[in-house]
């Protein structure tokens, strides 16, 4: 009895404790993940999932890792904010750069002139003065101007196991050499760059310029880790003067222009690349690729991609604003209040990573990250369809303030036919070539990609009529965007062919009902994918129905993504499905997909090869040719629209669709408008902390009955427990005896 | 004692030898080392010449296993597999495909998972030793029949279940703790709670059964008949008895696992955003990072191997009776 109430006593004296503290913590939010020192600052919230592999410019490509170096580096050009189609325009440039066209002797020549008269182009770019670099250790120096941390020796490493650990920077003025060492570095040899193959065939002299530093770099093996570029001029790069240099390309090449809007023509400083060539930093895995320095908005202060990545305003960047035009609606959707103003408006950006979409979307919702993507899975609890194919957010996520923008992304689904193929692609008579197109136009018609995009991308997406995809100069919108071939015009918009339709070219190929005429068997055909999750099975079903409409048997070959490749790059794939994301928003980039010399079987140029369908057809080829070196108008639009047509007619892809990208904000995130072409959008952004901080502590109040009721139960239990134990264990020598006597 | 230390660490070396074989032949049926740099280069531009460039500069471009070219034991040295494996035997792990320490990876990567992984080990195992005697006090009776059925049921969920479930009720329905995140010190405790809480009661199905099974046995045993007949009450004949006979079987299970405690946990750190070195594992199967993969695996292997050899050692301490000489 006595042990009871002493067990009592003291549960009461913690019960009566835990209450105490539960009421003082009233008010407080628990959950918060961030440090309670930045509560209700400036700060933005992201999330990333993928770490990123590369932050240095030369080699980071992938979105991941340029949603980083295009807040940190500035290359000569952006594209403008808020206009559409993109417009490009200086960033650390003056003015946009002066193109001026060269005969063989080298004249200047005018811009009207053939292309074949076009030895090469100088794009000449003027930077503006005044513009300076993060505080950086790279550029500390002593009282004699000596840098410091230039030859650092074991004792000077002892503390050092971080950037921010080194206690002196400095910064300086950014200088056109830093911009033309950036495009030598593209051909270093210990950096791969993923252009570097495209840009040895336009940047005059940089195939050779890498063999002239593999040779430098072997004659001074051992000696030390840093090749001063500066000492190995390169033909296609001239520096001017402090702030302008020129780059020549061979021919014409007018896409080049987009490439300079991109991190990998951002500037580099010498100095940042003799600091970090020094071995005993890249040993501790200080290294460029981890540390980026830049001119940028804002510059990397934390690096830890397997928990979060910190950007912090840089101090030194000043002198942009605002754009203070747009397009009308940017008007109404309130993008252009903050117009004039300075920009970055954000001081901080934590990107938290999150590898799992349940956490990631309960943050989101708590009010732990300011954005977030759509997953299949919250589809439905998110948006709702509100007819016409609009869509909004559902009511509970009105209720938050939650706000939902969509884009179409510059990117295409597709599902390719290997024209190389004696069935889908046809032989080497006309008459086989002939029969192939047929079949391919009849499955052209048969997959119907309104369904797919209604039921396995949750209405995401916009059903493509040819490779162009929406918002890139040279897509077609309306009738005249139309694919003939599988639509016709009805009532105002494409309407899809009949199934007849496609039976009837089914039969003109040779398999009338999907029974090969000539052998009596009936048609199969195999779709080649990579490796699927059990979720994506009913997909495949319904592609395998698709063709079933025709008769024809769809065989599925999954192999992994590295097989898949491989079977893609020997052309032993027969359909199979592929996308693309646009570097730049030029027809170029997506028309390139389908010209001959890039086919991927049989393309010993040594060149990259996307052309996985291998279609080779030499008027498309020709009408290629001259398009690429075009400048945008009507000209280009019609051999653009020929082009297309030959595509649709010859139909190597099932067109697939163009997906639409969903975001979700919150109310107090501000100036967003969504895209996937320009990337350096996080200086226009801006957040409402206080309204941000109000809603965390309303949505996040600490719910404590559960923990009351649980020590209430443990007590419960724990009592009566007890006293059965005691009970139990008085009994238990008489039960023992009782059991062995008996 | 030494001498069988030492024999066992020479057994382990063909064993480890063995392991990297075996994983190297696996990585490398499903990844050519063309695959490797494609995965690293990115697919959109890139070359055949930059694809080779690659290779060489990170030691890819040689024959895997056997080299035709060399003659006599340049044969099998100048493989990649000879390569990359002689320097993981001195732990130098070299660098990632991304061009990063590995050492310096698993060294900083190594306590958040620790950080899990010993509260989860040490609660566990007092909780799950405390339950299971409980129950065979109070065996027979209805306590330890609706404890059976009660583990049975823990065991019978995934462990995913809990973490998701667990998230949805105390972070995203009551609020009290984050969803998932880490910090360093202190703070790290209200990212720990959780994942802790819900390792601990994710395996404590199977591992309180065990230990119950364990407890029963030794129940049987006639010295817990003579303590008995000493007049010893229940409780001391559990504790102090039987608890301390059945220490054989529980340090089996436990010390082998002590080692392993530095891998971390691959689906609790991905759920709960823990910078270890499980999540650090998954990265680099998605990234086809065949050196850290290697290396991972391989330092799985040694602390496995010093976990059984901790075992037997242990063996001796609480068995009197054990001896290795």
């Amino acid at each position: 009895m006595r042990l009871r109430i002493i067990v009592i006593r003291i549960a009461v004296f913690y019960l009566a404790g835990i209450v105490l503290v539960l009421l003082t913590a009233c008010g407080q939010v628990w959950n918060n993940p961030y440090p309670a020192s930045d509560v209700g600052k400036n700060i933005l919230y992201n999330v990333f999932t993928e770490r990123p592999k590369h932050l240095d410019p030369v080699q980071s490509y992938s979105a991941n890792e340029i949603q980083f170096t295009a807040q940190i580096y500035q290359p000569p050009l952006q594209y403008h904010y808020l206009k559409r189609p993109f417009t490009l325009i200086p960033y650390t440039a003056a003015e946009m750069p002066v193109i001026t066209y060269y005969d063989h002797d080298d004249y200047p020549l005018p811009s009207d002139v053939e292309v074949d008269d076009i030895a090469y182009t100088q794009y000449e770019i003027t930077i503006r003065p005044g513009v300076y670099y993060q505080p950086h250790p790279a550029f500390a120096t002593n009282e004699h101007n000596e840098w410091l941390y230039h030859q650092l020796d074991d004792k000077a490493l002892a503390t050092i196991y971080k950037l921010s650990d080194f206690p002196e920077t400095g910064s300086r003025e950014l200088k056109a050499q830093d911009y033309a060492y950036q495009i030598k570095r593209l051909a270093h040899p210990k950096l791969h760059s993923p252009i570097y193959g495209l840009m040895a065939d336009y940047i005059m002299g940089l195939r050779d310029y890498a063999g002239v530093l593999r040779s430098a770099q072997s004659s001074q093996q051992g000696k030390e880790h840093f090749l001063n570029l500066n000492e190995y001029p390169l033909e296609g790069v001239d520096i001017v003067d402090d702030y302008t240099y020129r780059i020549k390309i061979n021919g014409k090449y007018p896409q080049f222009i987009y490439w300079l809007a991109m991190p990998f023509f951002a500037p580099i400083p010498w100095e940042a690349d003799v600091f970090y060539s020094q071995k005993s930093l890249i040993e501790k895995n200080i290294t460029l690729d981890w540390y980026p320095v830049g001119t940028g908005p804002y510059m990397l202060t934390e690096n830890n991609p397997n928990l979060r990545m910190v950007l912090e305003k840089n101090p030194n960047f000043f002198g942009e604003f605002y754009p203070e035009e747009g397009m009308p609606a940017d008007y109404e959707n309130g993008l252009l209040v903050d117009a004039g103003k300075p920009i970055p408006f954000i001081d901080k950006i934590v990107y938290s990573r999150e590898r799992e979409g349940i956490p990631r979307w309960n943050k989101f919702l708590q009010g732990y990250y300011d954005a977030s993507g759509i997953g299949s899975d919250s589809f439905d609890q998110a948006v709702q369809l509100v007819g016409q194919g609009e869509t909004t957010v559902t009511e509970a996520m009105a209720r938050q303030g939650i706000r939902l923008e969509t884009t179409v992304a510059v990117s295409t689904f597709y599902i390719g036919f290997n024209m190389l193929d004696p069935v889908v692609g046809g032989g080497r008579t006309e008459e086989s070539r002939n029969a192939a197109r047929k079949l391919r136009q009849a499955i052209s018609i048969a997959v119907d990609y309104e369904e797919f995009i209604s039921i396995f991308a949750n209405g995401r997406g916009l059903p493509a009529h040819g490779p162009i995809a929406p918002g890139v100069p040279g897509h077609r919108y309306g009738e005249a965007g139309m694919n003939p071939v599988v639509y016709n015009w009805v009532n105002d918009g494409p309407q899809r062919k009949s199934i007849a339709v496609a039976r009837y070219l089914l039969a003109e190929a040779g398999y009338p009902n999907g029974i090969d005429k000539k052998t009596g068997a009936p048609l199969v055909l195999y779709f080649d994918v990579t490796a699927r999750s059990i979720e994506d099975r009913s997909m495949l079903d319904w592609m395998r129905k698709q063709f079933q409409k025709l008769n024809i048997q769809l065989v599925v070959r999954s192999t992994d993504y590295n097989r898949f490749q491989d079977k893609i790059r020997k052309g032993n794939a027969q359909i199979f499905e592929w996308g693309w994301h646009a570097d730049y928003p030029d027809p170029e980039n997506f028309l390139f997909l389908l010209y001959g010399p890039q086919r991927k079987v049989g393309n010993s140029s040594g060149s990259a090869s996307n052309n996985a369908a291998n279609y080779d057809n030499p008027e498309y080829d020709q009408l290629f040719e001259q398009m690429k070196d075009m400048d945008s108008g009507p000209a280009r639009q019609e051999i653009i629209d020929r082009m297309v047509e030959i595509l649709r007619y010859d139909a190597p892809w099932l067109w697939g669709y163009h997906p639409k990208e969903y975001g979700l904000y919150h109310e107090w995130y501000q100036n967003v408008k969504p895209n996937r072409i320009s990337n350096n959008n996080v200086k226009y952004y801006r957040i409402d902390a206080d309204l941000r901080e109000q809603r965390r502590r309303e949505w996040n109040k600490p719910v404590l009955w559960p923990i009351v009721v649980g020590l209430i139960v443990v007590i419960v239990i724990l009592v009566p427990g007890i006293s059965a134990y005691r009970r139990y264990e008085s009994t238990m020598g008489i039960k023992n005896l009782k059991s062995r006597t008996s | 004692m030494l001498s069988y230390i030492i024999r066992r660490i020479l057994y382990a070396v063909p064993i480890l030898v063995g392991v990297n074989l075996l994983t190297f032949t696996l990585f490398f049926v499903v990844n050519t080392p063309d695959d490797m740099a494609r995965m690293q280069l990115g697919i959109k531009y890139v070359t055949p010449e930059a694809i080779e460039k690659w290779k060489i500069e990170r030691g890819y471009d040689k024959p895997l296993l056997f080299n035709p070219k060399l003659n006599g034991i340049d044969q099998l040295t100048h493989t990649i597999f000879f390569e990359k494996s002689i320097a993981m035997f001195a732990f130098d792990f070299g660098k990632s495909d991304e061009g990063r320490d590995i050492g310096y990876e698993i060294k900083s990567r190594m306590l958040p998972s620790f950080a899990i992984a010993l509260p989860v080990f040490i609660l566990g195992l007092f909780s799950y030793i405390t339950f299971a005697l409980i129950m065979v006090f109070f065996r027979t009776t209805y306590i330890d029949f609706w404890g059976v059925v009660l583990c049975v049921a823990l065991m019978s969920i995934s462990s995913l279940f809990y973490i998701i479930g667990g998230q949805f009720l105390v972070s995203k329905l009551w609020h009290l703790v984050p969803i998932s995140g880490f910090a360093t010190g202190l703070d790290a405790t209200r990212f720990l709670i959780l994942p802790v809480i819900i390792g601990v009661i994710s395996s404590a199905g199977a591992n309180t059964r065990w230990y119950r099974t364990i407890f029963l046995e030794e129940m049987e045993k006639e010295y817990v008949r003579t303590a008995r007949a000493k007049g010893l009450s229940e409780h001391l004949v559990l504790f102090k008895h039987v608890l301390k006979n059945a220490m054989i079987p529980i340090l089996t299970g436990a010390v082998v696992i002590m080692p392993l405690l530095f891998l971390g946990s691959l689906i609790v750190e991905s759920f709960f955003g823990i910078p270890g070195l499980g999540s650090y594992t998954i990265d680099a199967i998605n990234s086809q990072d065949f050196a850290v993969v290697r290396a991972m695996v391989f330092l799985g292997s040694v602390l496995y191997i010093v976990g059984l050899i901790l075992t037997d050692i242990s063996y001796t301490l609480v068995d009197p009776r054990i001896r290795f000489n």
